[in-house]
């Protein structure tokens, strides 16, 4: 049988030659993510603005009544609410941001929600409620905090890993990588206004393991090089680095894909959001090991000397095989 | 040397077979299929986002439990240096700021008082609870100590826990789980509960049934404005009493509580037919409501509950047989719940609901049987692809991930934790690193050869170079993972387990299990070339 290769042997594609460019755009991408964040906002689900959502089925019915839903919930006053499809054409998923001081009093809070789940029903005879979900101000306040404070505290402490296990250019090159994927995902749940839930929160912390894993493996092969080829130019060594590790890098990224794809197309639509996002991260966590992890490192003045040659059994025989030594 | 000695073999054989079959009553499971009960039968719990049910969190009112302290510290007082002999007058007594403080008749009696005061101010003797300052020579303030009022909220706690639990059993809901959270939160998951409105009602309710004495000397006209005569404070009328709307004077103290019942039932009322509330006292709850309404025949008494009055009765006989009738425009409903929770006691403190969510059981259902179809035509993919990349290696390393994640699922069960919907998220990503490991792995060996170098040296130095890369990645997924349990809330963590255990599980099966079988088979085989 004669095996696959995605990636023919020995590419030479000059990856870093494009680096200010790509570094440009994306330095306007991340800025881009952030104006947006700013501007458009976040699209907060319940856990993160506190409120009510609920999620239905009309089983009579072939397509919900959104509009009509709208203006239903609309007219109990509790300002204006959030209705979309969710899954199938009759099912809907209603939230409703309760004022701050109908938020901030608990027992008010619940009546609210009772009265809303409770005028639909009497309104609609086919209204199945399939869940709700009900966060006081208090506690999505926390998960706010929580979630920023896990983020942050993640990112900090695997970019200090890195600099202790390699340099500490690799640490920045990391940690900039890692901030720049973070950045694009918000911006895209901006830019789409899709639901920013704390789901959205795990797929964003599995896009920083994906990118990191990918940065990593990049790095290690640097590393890997500054120690062979010690008069090697940094660009060209990296170039060679990341050609290197490319098949490795196109074989894991579409393994992922090809498991991800089936997931967005015939998932639940509770993981539409998560999984999104995550092959989102996908393309850009490798597209930041190549190109903003490795170019950093010339930027911050890495050399090969920071790594003491040991020169080992294997790294000899290199030599030998390639006629240096 | 990739070969390892036969006791380490027999060792990673014996983990693996190990935690795979720990796995598989959470599959026969899922499958519907009955696992045979002689056997031992760990479970991953469903979270209630794929399994169902309703998940409440509750928080408690804890700065309620501060002035319930002094309040009863108030009554102590005044009963102690009632009984005292001589007795010990005492005035000026007030509760402000926290602290409960008296003045002595007679300044010559401190000593005295401070005497008879100590048992209660050294609680069980554990820690201190109450700090006790005498000031002017005959004033006495009372402060309550930080460990004390720890103590008291941890106390009130354990006790609301306790009623929750009686009262969610009395709904005959299976299996709830109700834990306390924090300092004052309480956790209650019911699987499969389709609607939570009954729940939430009785858990809402403190039942914090009180007979106090009307304030007849009050003018109705101030109790229209909320002002109430000294020693009795403004109750209001509860929404579906006959007087709804108004409110009334009651004696603050002397009144009793209805804590020290043995029983309460719904009932109707034989006149009116109206629901009512029959309540059973115990011995001591049965003289101390005699007492009562012996020493106030034909004074009216308010009862009270959680605050409300639900009506005032005149008391027109002494009540000595120990069962009282509760009305207040109570509905069928509505009595029963309040039978209910007077059955399982008062909450000490009021709890309120601060999140909740509820996730019918088909959407649960629906969502897991997506998510699997989904997962099984993804997996398949990757299976196909792998295998026609890496050949012989591709087959390896589907073996070493099919066993990854019955290996990720038998811990998880070991361990009783929970799969929640970011949980999957958490699959997702180990999959994705024990896929690859084995590329990395896969790819150096490809790397190796074409430099030149022999099988055995090639596959030898492909794991040890490409190990180096992995052990990195994945102890940098570890410190984010552990440090995203520490900081993170509920869904995060649910996500940080799943990531945590498999990282070991995809590591062991990509790298350490794989490698074994190749070193199987190149002893075997001895082959001069491979296909990769």
């Amino acid at each position: 049988m004669k095996l696959l290769k995605l990636v023919p042997d020995d590419t030479n594609i000059k990856f870093l030659k494009w680096r200010i460019p790509f570094f440009a755009v994306s330095l306007l991408l991340i800025a881009a993510s952030w104006a947006l964040v700013l501007t458009k906002g976040l699209n907060y689900g319940v856990d993160f603005a506190g409120g009510l959502e609920v999620r239905a089925t009309f089983t009579q019915t072939q397509e919900a009544p959104i509009a009509q839903l709208r203006s239903d919930v609309g007219a109990l006053g509790y300002g204006d609410p959030v209705v979309q499809r969710f899954g199938k054409d009759n099912q809907v998923s209603i939230r409703v941001r309760l004022p701050d001081e109908v938020a901030a009093d608990k027992e008010a809070a619940q009546v609210a929600a009772n009265q809303i789940v409770g005028s639909l029903k009497d309104k609609y005879p086919d209204f199945r409620l399939d869940g709700n979900d009900n966060v006081s101000g208090k506690v999505s306040g926390e998960f706010r905090k929580d979630a920023v404070l896990a983020l942050i505290a993640a990112m900090l402490a695997v970019a200090m890993y890195i600099w202790l296990r390699f340099e500490w250019q690799f640490g920045v090159g990391g940690l900039f990588a890692l901030f720049h994927d973070v950045s694009l995902t918000l911006g895209m749940f901006a830019l789409f206004q899709m639901e920013f839930s704390l789901q959205i929160i795990a797929a964003i912390l599995a896009i920083i393991g994906y990118s990191l894993n990918d940065t990593i493996v990049v790095y290690d092969r640097i590393r890997e090089n500054l120690k062979k080829f010690r008069k090697m130019p940094l660009p060209e060594l990296l170039d060679l680095s990341v050609n290197e590790t490319l098949a490795r890098t196109v074989m894991t990224s579409l393994t992922l894909l090809v498991a991800l794809v089936p997931l967005l197309l015939v998932g639940p639509a509770s993981l539409f959001g998560l999984v999104a996002a995550i092959t989102l991260g996908i393309f850009v966590g490798t597209y930041s090991s190549i190109y903003m992890a490795a170019p950093l490192l010339i930027w911050l003045g890495m050399t090969g000397d920071s790594f003491v040659p040991d020169e080992t059994a294997v790294d000899r025989q290199e030599k030998i095989a390639r006629g240096e030594a | 040397m990739l070969d390892l000695p036969k006791w380490k073999k027999a060792w990673l054989w014996m983990i693996t077979g190990l935690a795979v079959f720990a796995a598989l009553p959470s599959l026969f499971s899922i499958a519907n299929a009955s696992w045979p009960q002689a056997l031992p039968d760990p479970m991953v719990n469903l979270g209630l986002d794929l399994a169902g049910g309703s998940h409440i969190l509750l928080e408690a009112n804890s700065s309620q439990v501060a002035t319930q302290r002094i309040e009863n510290m108030e009554e102590t007082v005044r009963s102690t240096m009632r009984r005292a002999e001589p007795r010990l007058r005492i005035g000026e007594v007030s509760t402000r700021g926290g602290r409960l403080s008296f003045m002595l008749d007679n300044p010559g009696d401190v000593d005295r008082a401070r005497e008879l005061l100590l048992p209660s101010i050294n609680g069980n003797g554990l820690v201190r609870e109450w700090d006790l300052q005498v000031v002017d020579s005959s004033r006495f303030v009372l402060s309550p100590t930080e460990q004390g009022l720890d103590q008291a909220v941890t106390d009130a706690m354990d006790s609301a826990t306790e009623v929750v639990r009686k009262r969610i059993d009395a709904l005959g809901t299976r299996e709830p789980t109700i834990i306390r959270q924090g300092d004052t939160r309480i956790v209650v998951q019911v699987p499969g509960l389709q609607d939570p409105e009954q729940l939430k009602a009785l858990l809402g309710q403190t039942a914090k049934l009180e007979f106090k004495l009307v304030d007849q000397t009050a003018l109705p006209s101030d109790v229209a404005q909320g002002l109430a005569p000294p020693g009795s404070e403004i109750a209001p009328y509860s929404d579906g009493s006959a007087s709804a709307g108004t409110s009334i004077a009651v004696k603050r103290l002397g009144g009793i509580r209805g804590d020290n019942l043995t029983n309460a039932q719904q009932s109707f009322d034989p006149q009116s037919n109206e629901p009512v509330v029959n309540i059973t006292f115990d011995s001591e709850g049965g003289r101390r409501f005699a007492k009562l309404t012996t020493e106030n025949v034909n004074k009216p008494f308010a009862i009270i509950l959680d605050g409300n009055v639900l009506s005032a009765p005149n008391i027109n006989e002494p009540i000595r047989g120990g069962t009282a009738q509760i009305s207040g425009g109570f509905s069928v409903e509505s009595a029963n719940q309040l039978a209910i929770s007077l059955r399982s006691g008062a909450l000490p403190v009021d709890l309120a609901v601060i999140e909740e969510r509820t996730v019918g059981p088909d959407l649960g259902a629906d969502s897991i049987r997506k998510g699997m179809m989904a997962m099984a035509v993804g997996s398949l993919l990757v299976v196909v692809l792998m295998i026609f990349t890496y050949g012989r290696f591709g087959i390896y390393a589907t073996v070493a991930l099919v066993i990854n994640v019955l290996m990720l699922l038998g811990i998880m069960a070991i361990l009783n934790t929970t799969l929640t919907l970011p949980g999957i998220a958490g699959f997702v990503l180990t999959i994705g690193a024990a896929v690859d490991a084995n590329v990395l792995i896969n790819e150096r060996i490809r790397e190796e050869r074409k430099r030149g170098r022999r099988v055995v040296a090639a596959i030898e130095n492909g794991y040890k170079e490409a190990s180096r890369a992995i052990y990195d990645a994945n102890i940098t997924n570890l410190i984010a993972g552990v440090l995203l349990f520490l900081f993170g809330s509920g869904p995060i963590r649910g996500f940080a387990v799943v990531l945590v255990i498999g990282l070991f599980t995809s590591v062991f099966t990509a790298v350490t299990l794989t490698r074994m079988w190749v070193a199987g088979w190149l002893r075997k085989a001895r082959p001069s070339d491979i296909q990769l």
